[in-house]
């Protein structure tokens, strides 16, 4: 508790230290937010064209004209790139873990604000150089998300790969700086910053989440620094870390001795406990709206929490699996298949707890609500992609092909915004003290989940029939040609869950300034940011220090005075 | 509320479900060796996961639908779990996860663990930016040294594989631009690329094996039907990714040999 007193810094008054480099870790977790929310949108803007120019290549568009197989590649990349890290591991972790998890463990702020507001600047930093790689000669890389060498390393494999790709490495190391960071603050605000009361297991599982996460992001960021800086001393040094002797359209490169497997071992060591820093936080959201909603405890918390770690444990020691089909070893595919098979344990008692909770619960069907039930849907048909990728035998005819992307979309693409949306509808009140619309929210949420769906479950179908990833045209292939209905289907399906989420953004822009006064705990919940104000005073809660006398999801408890217990309310229940 | 719910999941199940069992898009026919025992593996996984995937949504929409809010006036049930349930559940799983895991298993051991058996036809596969090469060893049995410093793409052929005259045994090798191979015996693969990652996937056999620069790959398979069979590239290579594709032609074995002795007199 020492830690906390000397976190109690005043509120600042000038605009740019409340507003722009502000310490105040709800601050830093909106900037988060707004960033992920800029970049979703440029991710989605990418991935429409790309469907338009699947289905219609030679149609020429307004600024754009006709797209070019390089220009393809350039929003393959940068749709991956984009959502990944600045939405997918920014708006979950940066955004709502900032914002919300000092509050719920009853801290005043992180235990570092400093680091915090380096992190999200050097994040910010990363976002507009990443970004700056559509503006250069060449224009954003051709590579993929995954930046497999030599193709990456090669300043002469193709348009894009020269000023662009350095941009696109540069950018991933910066945010790969700004994610040890922020991770260090996470796991320390965690660990020492706990208000009286707060033992771990009293903690939400979001918090569990975010503390998971922050872990898996310690160990894996640092890993895919080193391999970025590795990477640009290929490119621009003459090393040749991932480079063999080669040639590019008949000339040498002037490397040798590099092994271009090297780079996806260290690419997918990240890469793989990547996916869960992307998902567990959805997963902690999830189980935190399904029980404030379904008027239960969690069903089965210590699984969960157990679960979680496990998923985290065991996302280190399955990597391999992404490299298959890359002439790495045969004999270690048996290692990482069992390994990845058996993640789907504790991904399975999370799904099974999920279901426990809404069973015999009152359900209310508030926005958040929705999109918690969206989540496990989503969850569920992404996950069981999964052991089929998790076969090398079965990746013989599908790794690389559309049913790849049809499995990550659905579980850490789509599942995963589902969770930041369910989180988004949950906290807003909270975050801008008015409510959010509750029919606009209803529409959003139907038409995005049938609309995603019906995006990528044909997807699946696509990659069986063996329709090739990242391909810019589907013309050159005979056996693709009969796919090109599905694949229209589909592209119409994206354009309609695209304006959906036009819907969600009026939603939340309008709903920011003109929605109805929120109360302190308009969702009757249990947990320690309900018991702030709406929205939450500069240092938390007021100068008091919460003192938790309850597990974090109590409700409907036998002989209470209401339905839910508060964490702060005296101890309704023996501890259990 | 929760009736909309339930109808839209088991809707989007249903629908999901339907095409896959309809085999709507299937994988494409098979004609190789492998075929049977990977799509086999592929039909009890895709058993498996469709019980539970379908399990899984007709019960939460059922779930949202029999405990909402409105169907009762009485509060929550209060649990905070069932050990038992947690422990039946875990072991259920993973008895299901790992032992679909060790039915798979022989058929990756059969296509990976083994060299190509003696008297396979031997072919190297070579792809650079944006094609295939075919390369067959020549009365010889032998293929020539190839040196990177001579590769030529623009001058196709073998000079784009850069074979290096002065090497008594590349002066017999043949070098093809479409994959001519006998039915019913092994072909040994021997993969390579000159510049960047390639794939080299051919659908009907079950074949997909990544051509890595600095790396030759030894791989096999075995053709059990004639016809032409389209090979794709499936990894990122570049802005021609989506043209890189060629023909593997299967023929009786008569054919292939008169088919390889006229080339292999061209080089006379």
């Amino acid at each position: 508790m020492v830690a906390q007193e000397s976190h109690q810094h005043a509120a600042p008054q000038g605009f740019i230290r409340k507003y722009v480099f502000s310490l105040d870790h709800k601050v830093i977790g909106l900037q988060y937010y707004f960033l992920a929310l800029t970049a979703v949108f440029v991710g989605m803007f990418l991935s429409l064209l790309m469907r338009i120019h699947l289905v219609w290549p030679a149609a020429a568009l307004p600024l754009l004209g006709v797209i070019k197989p390089e220009t393809y590649l350039s929003l393959v990349t940068m749709h991956g790139t984009i959502m990944v890290f600045f939405v997918l591991t920014t708006a979950p972790q940066g955004g709502f873990g900032n914002y919300f998890l000092p509050i719920q463990i009853g801290a005043p702020d992180m235990a570092f604000p400093v680091l915090n507001m380096l992190s999200f600047w050097t994040t910010f930093v990363a976002y507009v150089v990443m970004l700056a790689a559509f503006f250069v000669v060449g224009g954003a890389p051709l590579h993929g998300w995954t930046g497999y060498a030599p193709m990456s390393a090669l300043q002469s494999s193709g348009p894009g790969e020269g000023l662009g790709a350095d941009l696109w490495i540069t950018s991933i190391a910066i945010f790969c700086i700004a994610s040890l960071m922020g991770a260090l603050n996470f796991i320390t605000t965690t660990l020492d910053m706990r208000a009286k009361g707060m033992s771990m297991f009293r903690m939400p599982l979001t918090c569990w989440s975010w503390f998971i996460t922050a872990i898996l992001g310690l160990l894996a960021f640092g890993v895919l620094l080193s391999a970025g800086i590795l990477l640009l001393m290929d490119r621009n040094l003459g090393t040749s870390f991932f480079l063999p002797l080669g040639t590019i359209n008949g000339q040498l490169t002037g490397h040798k001795g590099g092994s271009p497997l090297l780079w996806q071992h260290l690419f997918w060591f990240f890469g793989h406990p990547e996916v869960y820093i992307a998902i567990l936080p959805g997963m902690g959201v999830a189980s935190q709206v399904l029980s404030t909603f379904s008027r239960k405890p969690i069903f089965g918390y210590k699984a969960m929490v157990y679960a979680m770690l496990s998923i985290g444990l065991l996302g280190f020691m399955v990597w391999g699996h992404h490299m298959f089909m890359s002439g790495m070893s045969p004999y270690s595919a048996f290692a990482f298949s069992v390994m990845t098979m058996a993640i789907g344990v504790p991904s399975a008692i999370k799904t099974f707890n999920w279901l426990g909770t809404l069973h015999k619960g009152r359900i209310r069907f508030h926005s958040p609500m929705l999109f918690a039930i969206g989540f496990v849907s989503l969850f569920v048909s992404g996950g069981l992609s999964g052991p089929f990728l998790a076969q090398p035998a079965l990746d013989i005819p599908l790794h690389d092909t559309a049913f790849v992307p049809a499995h990550f979309h659905l579980i850490m693409g789509v599942a995963a915004i589902f969770g930041i949306f369910a989180a988004t509808y949950y906290w807003f009140p909270k975050m801008f003290g008015r409510m959010m619309n509750e029919r606009l929210a209803r529409i959003h949420f139907f038409l995005t989940l049938i609309g995603t769906y019906c995006v990528f479950m044909p997807m699946h179908y696509l990659g069986l029939a063996g329709q090739p990833r990242r391909y810019s045209q589907l013309t050159e292939l005979a056996y693709l040609h009969p796919l090109m209905g599905l694949n229209t289907f589909m592209t119409y399906a994206a354009i309609v869950t695209a304006a959906a989420q036009l819907i969600f953004l009026f939603n939340l822009l309008w709903s920011m300034f003109k929605g109805p006064k929120a109360s302190d705990n308009p969702w009757e919940a249990t947990t320690l940011e309900w018991t702030t104000a709406t929205p939450p005073p500069h240092d938390n809660f007021a100068g008091r220090t919460p003192v938790v006398n309850n597990g974090p999801y109590e409700y409907s408890v036998p002989g209470a005075p209401r339905d839910y217990v508060m964490q702060t309310d005296p101890a309704a229940v023996a501890a259990h | 509320m929760g009736l909309v719910i339930l109808c839209v999941i088991w809707l989007i199940t249903l629908a999901s479900t339907y095409f896959f069992v309809a085999k709507t898009w299937w994988l494409p026919a098979g004609a190789s060796a492998a075929t049977a025992a990977i799509d086999h593996q592929f039909a009890v996984t895709f058993v498996l996961m469709g019980i539970i995937f379908v399990a899984a949504q007709l019960g939460l929409g059922l779930f949202v639908w029999r405990y909402r809010g409105e169907a009762s006036s009485t509060r929550a049930d209060y649990s905070h779990g069932n050990f038992k349930l947690e422990i039946i559940w875990t072991t259920l799983t993973a008895i299901l996860f790992v032992g679909l895991n060790l039915l798979g298993s022989p058929i990756w051991a059969a296509e990976r663990f083994r060299p190509a058996e003696n008297g396979a036809t031997r072919v190297e596969v070579t792809g650079m930016q944006f094609a295939w090469y075919f390369r067959y060893p020549g009365p010889d049995g032998k293929f020539g040294i190839a040196r990177p410093e001579l590769e030529d793409p623009s001058a196709g052929g073998e000079a784009a594989l850069g074979l290096d005259p002065a090497d008594p045994a590349s002066k017999d090798d043949v070098v093809t631009g479409i994959m001519e191979v006998p039915v019913g015996r092994e072909v040994e693969v021997i993969l390579r690329a000159h510049d960047v990652i390639h794939s080299f996937f051919v659908p009907a056999m079950r074949f997909k094996q990544d051509a890595v620069p600095g790396l030759a790959i030894h791989m096999h398979f075995t053709p059990t039907e004639t016809g032409n069979f389209e090979i794709a590239c499936a990894e990122l290579c570049g802005l021609g990714h989506y043209k890189m594709h060629g023909m593997l032609k299967v023929v009786s074995q008569d054919e292939f040999d008169k088919w390889l002795a006229a080339r292999e007199a061209e080089k006379q």
